[in-house]
């Protein structure tokens, strides 16, 4: 029987399914879902400091094969958010992570400290989100800075979610000698837009969002392969991975884990069940008893 | 440009051809169209620049929403004319579960009978017998009683000051109308602290119980996970569960959250 565990900066999961930031994990009790539905580990949504509202509808958009988005963070701020981290790390079956968004270095490592402190096993910093929300996009030297920050004061593994930008790989190079325990590649593509043409408008109220699922695969997959051949550290594979092929590619193209967030819409919440199935049929079809022998095939 | 949003994910756009003043602030907006769509089901109104709400639709051919005027959203939506056009994408949740049965009681609370209409519809084309209870604080508040009546459902209205029909909570009359008579399933919309002992009533008396919750809706299908109530999707998972889901969810009946996800107690 093939075996799925993995080891992702010293923790251990059943399987690489990780529920990414932003999708579902607004509370405890849907983070605990999430693990019942089969996740190797779950991430709750990204916070700030203080509450934020994220933009007004529609902030959503299925576009066959993508959805576009414009959530623009929406959280109910560090307090509450680590209120239900608490929770949920009492309450789930499996390795909860939590997320944050500063908007600077000191409050990074702010941020961090607190959901540290809450529990969670690690700590995902959300460096990839798109301008088109009014955040900074963070630049090399800074990426640097949060990551030395946030060590100096975490004990525990920080992870480091990265946008698909030109930089990409420099970025991740940067996180790693700055400390980073796993890079998180890659955050969603664009920002992209879609106008109603008949009245003329962009149909996301922040005119544009981030794009994610299936459709961005093969882009997010040739990201995550150049970030693998350039890093030691491990890589949390995520982007619009829905089937258990697409986790293989993952960890084929050198990721240790892999991150579902859209295919919690194309396949339901029982994404990570079944993804985690599917490729255990592969492994065992193919004669593989552990994720060891597959992973970086595609670098060799 | 039909084929474009054939999905129902992005906008479709039809012209306001009535409307009708149910309430001081509920208003009836019927459009030049249709949708397919089960009862309880809802759809994303938008206002382009200004702002998108989930709507239950009270009927789906021809596809009408029953609006209360509650906030700067449906402000800006009273003042939409006949002829104006509107704009939706849906249906989005999953609806009532309309078994074949014979007698079944729709309970609606305010604004919340809006839903009801369209399954009275449904229920009758299936050959079932409805009947509906209406709650309201004061007789000006009861919506659509008229729509009831022309649909020949058996209508009661319950007002908190008894300015119309029996003088109580429509839970009230559901209960002295379950004493008397057997009923199969029991649907209802409404506040949902009124829900909470709906459901509780018909729990004594055995009768199963489908209840639609309101959450802050955001990307309507399950992903943002900002219309949580413990762990279900109000979006996505409902807005329709049956009573006995909603047993074990603490947030039932006690707490809502905002755009941002603080928790207030309802």
């Amino acid at each position: 029987m093939a075996n799925v565990c993995v080891s992702l900066a010293g923790i251990s999961l059943r399987n690489p399914t990780v529920l990414v930031a932003g999708i579902m994990g607004t509370n405890a009790e849907l983070l605990c879902r999430v693990g019942k539905c089969g996740a190797g580990a779950v991430t709750g949504i990204s916070c700030s400091l203080e509450p934020r509202s994220g933009a007004v509808n529609p902030c959503l958009l299925e576009l066959g094969g993508a959805l576009l988005n414009c959530v623009g963070l929406a959280n109910p701020g560090v307090e509450a958010y680590c209120i239900e981290l608490s929770k949920a790390v009492g309450a789930s079956d499996v390795p909860v992570f939590g997320s944050v968004a500063g908007s600077s270095v000191e409050e990074f490592g702010l941020l961090a400290e607190r959901v540290a402190a809450a529990g969670v096993v690690a700590v995902e910093l959300n460096l990839g989100a798109h301008s088109c929300f009014g955040r900074r996009v963070w630049n090399l030297e800074e990426i640097g800075k949060v990551v030395e920050g946030v060590k100096s004061r975490v004990k525990k593994p920080v992870f480091v979610k990265l946008a698909p930008s030109l930089g990409l790989v420099d970025n991740a190079m940067v996180a790693e000698a700055a400390g980073a325990d796993a890079i998180t590649a890659v955050h969603s593509f664009g920002p992209g837009m879609v106008i109603d043409v008949e009245s003329g408008t962009p149909v996301l109220s922040s005119r544009a969002g981030g794009m994610s699922g299936p459709a961005i695969k093969p882009l997010a997959l040739k990201c995550v392969y150049d970030v693998c051949s350039s890093v030691e550290i491990p890589v949390i594979g995520t982007g619009g991975v829905s089937t258990g092929r697409d986790a293989l590619e993952m960890i084929m193209a050198g990721a240790t884990a892999v991150g579902i967030g859209s295919g919690v819409y194309y396949r339901g919440a029982s994404v990570f069940s079944r993804v985690e199935n599917e490729i255990k049929s592969f492994m065992n079809a193919r004669g593989f008893s552990s994720l060891e022998e597959i992973r970086g095939l595609a670098l060799k | 440009m039909s084929g474009f949003s054939e999905s129902g994910m992005l906008p479709r756009t039809a012209r306001i051809r009535e409307l009708i003043n149910e309430s001081p602030r509920v208003k009836t907006f019927v459009l030049d169209a249709r949708i397919i769509a089960k009862p309880g089901q809802y759809a994303m109104v938008w206002i382009p620049g200004v702002d998108e709400k989930p709507m239950s639709i009270s009927r789906a051919d021809p596809l009408t929403f029953t609006v209360a005027n509650r906030g700067p959203f449906t402000e800006r939506l009273f003042g939409f004319k006949i002829g104006d056009n509107l704009y939706f994408r849906g249906p989005f949740g999953n609806g009532f579960v309309i078994r074949a049965v014979k007698n079944v009681l729709l309970v609606g609370g305010g604004y919340g009978v809006a839903p009801l209409r369209f399954l009275a519809e449904t229920a009758l084309q299936k050959r079932m017998v409805p009947t509906v209870v209406i709650g309201a604080r004061t007789a000006s508040d009861v919506v659509l009683e008229e729509a009831f009546k022309e649909l020949k459902v058996k209508t009661f209205v319950a007002t908190d000051d008894g300015t119309a029909g029996i003088k109580g909570s429509c839970v009230d009359v559901a209960c002295s109308l379950m004493d008397k008579e057997k009923f199969n399933a029991v649907y209802s919309c409404g506040p949902e602290k009124m829900m909470v002992a709906l459901a509780a009533e018909c729990g004594k008396r055995g009768v199963k119980c489908q209840l639609s919750l309101e959450r802050f809706i955001k990307c309507g299908i399950g992903v943002c996970g900002q219309c949580a109530c413990g762990g279900l999707r109000v979006c996505h998972d409902g807005p329709v569960f049956d009573s006995r889901v909603l047993k074990g969810v603490d947030d039932f009946g006690k707490r809502t959250r905002d755009a941002s996800g603080v928790a207030h107690d309802l």
